[in-house]
């Protein structure tokens, strides 16, 4: 048995990788989803309107957050707050009456609302100074965890089988001796490369049509918004979870290796991208990752279209973000590939321009 | 100029895995790169097809359209069937229709494959699979055919059936390249490489590198090893001597090729460069 454990802990100390995840990366996961899973919400970020405005935003306390206050606005311009995202809970203060709006795509700030609005209305009736409140959820009025989660775990989904299984496709072929024929073949990188993510952006596109279907049929999720700004967010956030799987593939050498980095990479994506926890609760330390992660973009899309119907002009930032990562992840595979295919073409042309200097 | 790598030097790292190597195969011939395990064969041919820059020295070689080339470790998808795999090289070639199919059936019946055409390439024996990765390299007709040990671990007779397949493609007019650890096969190249530590030792056409053997080789019928630098062919040693007399006890024979590797092999330990 010892020489058995000699030789294994040999072998674990070659791989340089798998020493790592185990030491380091359990430590980092700890600490970073320490600090993110954190379903308590301390911070509502409110809009409040109406003439009585001023008066009834004074009064607000944590956890409402007064980010604005303006008595000539009215209902409108409260629901579009709403549904942009720039508020969670709107404030229409009347003369005698205060309606409030909840985000019910936001499901804990919502409950959070809901119960700090229950302990203000106690606190008022206790001190005779009970002001009428209405108040009303928009988006999601029965705080469905189902209608949140679906859209989410759409995009889930499609990074599971977009980075998973992609990423094993440039290994294998390593692995099989056939990468080096591919190098020799009259390809370009990015014939390779597209020709390795077309299938698997096919296979994907159905998937996500299916789940989306499941969705809808199986959890009544609703359904308001474009299906072709859906599609376009889809088909960006598709590029970047193959590109990254292309990635992946390049810089490891065998199938181990892909799939430790791609775990790796789908990790924080369940855990940080506002998927289950919200990303304002989460500790500023680790908020940063949440707005690196495709995923986080793709969920204010695909919740932003399916259930508050949101245009594309209202989703414009995660659309470009998304379509910029696509870009970076993409030419960040091809530049590594580039050096599995063509690695002799580079060097050859450089030694022309050196003998034609020395010329 | 002709195609091939002149003085060609490969480094990895500090490793030097080729120093210096200049090999310019010529068209319609088989030029064979022999050597013993580590010695820079395949590294030669894969800076020979472009899949290592090189660190110093020139290649030149035909557009990617002109090369064929099977790496050692195999070059098949073993998840697709011979058909399938056919498929994949032609359309990589933009080989496409009824030249297609015509290549494709020329393809299958020089390397014996038709009654195995549906066949998964992965369940295939391993002669049958390194067939299959000679004719995937021959199907767009390269005149540059490069093979990194295509016969090692094979039988004789897939052996002798590859060879029949390599010197129909020399025939054609195609230059071929191949490395082997086998002597024998190396014979039947017209220009050998003899490959030490990255350099070459021996160059030539097989007559021309057995003439060129220096000092005297001997036999010697012994059970026990004779003095000096002897080795056993069969039942007897031969010996190799470089002094003006005559060999000792052994009896003076002309070396075949066997022995002028060996030679050459043995000058190199030895230092002496010729």
């Amino acid at each position: 048995m010892w020489a058995m454990t000699v030789k294994e802990f040999r072998q674990l100390r070659r791989d340089h990788r798998t020493f790592a995840m185990m030491i380091v990366l359990p430590v980092l996961m700890l600490v970073i989803f320490g600090y993110a899973a954190n379903f308590t919400v301390s911070k509502i970020s409110t809009v409040v309107v109406g003439p009585q405005a001023m008066t009834v935003a004074a009064q607000l306390k944590a956890p409402f957050r007064v980010v604005e206050t303006d008595p000539k606005l009215g209902i409108s311009t409260a629901k579009s707050r709403l549904l942009n995202g720039r508020a969670e809970a709107a404030f229409i203060a009347e003369p005698g009456t205060t309606q409030v709006l909840m985000d019910g795509t936001q499901l804990f700030s919502t409950e959070t609302a809901e119960a700090a609005l229950g302990r203000m209305a106690q606190a008022a009736r206790a001190s005779g100074t009970a002001s009428p409140l209405s108040f009303s959820i928009l988006y999601n009025p029965r705080l469905n965890t189902s209608w949140v989660l679906v859209p989410g775990l759409a995009g889930l989904i499609l990074v599971f089988i977009g980075t998973l299984i992609t990423s094993l496709g440039v290994v294998r072929e390593r692995q099989s001796g056939t990468l080096e024929q591919l190098a020799v073949m009259p390809l370009r990188p990015w014939d390779v490369i597209a020709g390795k993510i077309v299938p698997y952006f096919i296979v994907a596109s159905l998937d996500l049509i299916v789940i989306i279907a499941v969705g809808i049929l199986l959890f009544g999720v609703p359904f308001v918004g474009n299906v072709a700004v859906f599609a376009l967010g889809a088909v960006f956030f598709l590029l970047v979870t193959l590109g990254m799987g292309v990635l992946i593939s390049t810089i490891s050498q065998n199938q181990g290796q892909a799939i430790q980095l791609a775990f790796m990479v789908m990790l924080p994506q369940i855990l940080l991208s506002g998927l289950i926890f919200p990303i304002s609760s989460m500790a500023v330390g680790v908020r940063w990752i949440s707005y690196i992660l495709p995923l986080t973009y793709f969920i204010d899309i695909s919740r932003g279209v399916m259930l508050k119907g949101m245009s594309i002009a209202a989703l414009l930032e995660p659309m470009v973000l998304l379509a910029i990562l696509a870009i970076v992840v993409l030419a960040l595979a091809m530049l590594r590939f580039r050096r599995d295919l063509a690695p002799s073409s580079r060097r050859y042309q450089s030694a022309m321009a050196e003998t034609r200097v020395t010329a | 100029m002709n195609w091939g790598i002149e003085s060609a030097t490969v480094r990895y790292g500090s490793q030097v895995a080729l120093d210096g190597l200049t090999l310019q195969p010529e068209r319609g011939s088989v030029t064979v790169v022999i050597g013993g395990d580590g010695a820079g064969k395949s590294t030669c041919l894969k800076a020979l097809v472009g899949l290592i820059p090189l660190n110093g020295g020139t290649a030149c070689r035909p557009s990617k359209k002109e090369i064929g080339y099977v790496p050692a470790t195999g070059g098949v998808y073993p998840d697709l069937t011979v058909y399938e795999n056919l498929a994949f090289s032609g359309r990589s070639y933009g080989i496409k229709g009824s030249a297609f199919e015509k290549r494709r059936a020329k393809v299958l019946e020089l390397i014996g494959l038709r009654d195995v055409r549906e066949r998964l390439a992965g369940h295939l024996s391993g002669g049958m699979q390194r067939k299959l990765a000679v004719g995937l390299a021959l199907l767009h007709q390269p005149q540059l055919l490069v093979l990194d040990e295509p016969t090692t671990g094979l039988d004789p007779l897939s052996r002798a059936e590859l060879w029949r397949v390599i010197s129909h493609t020399a025939a054609q007019g195609a230059a071929v390249v191949l490395s082997t650890t086998y002597v024998n096969e190396a014979q039947r190249a017209s220009l050998v490489i003899l490959l030490s530590e990255g350099r070459s030792i021996a160059a030539g056409s097989p007559s021309q590198i057995i003439a060129g053997v220096p000092g005297k080789v001997g036999r010697v019928k012994s059970e026990r090893q004779p003095p000096g630098l002897a080795w056993r062919r069969g039942g007897i040693w031969h010996t190799w001597d470089l002094s003006k007399g005559t060999p000792g006890e052994a009896d003076r024979i002309e070396p075949d090729f066997n022995d002028a590797v060996i030679i050459a092999e043995l000058s190199h330990e030895i230092g002496i460069t010729r």
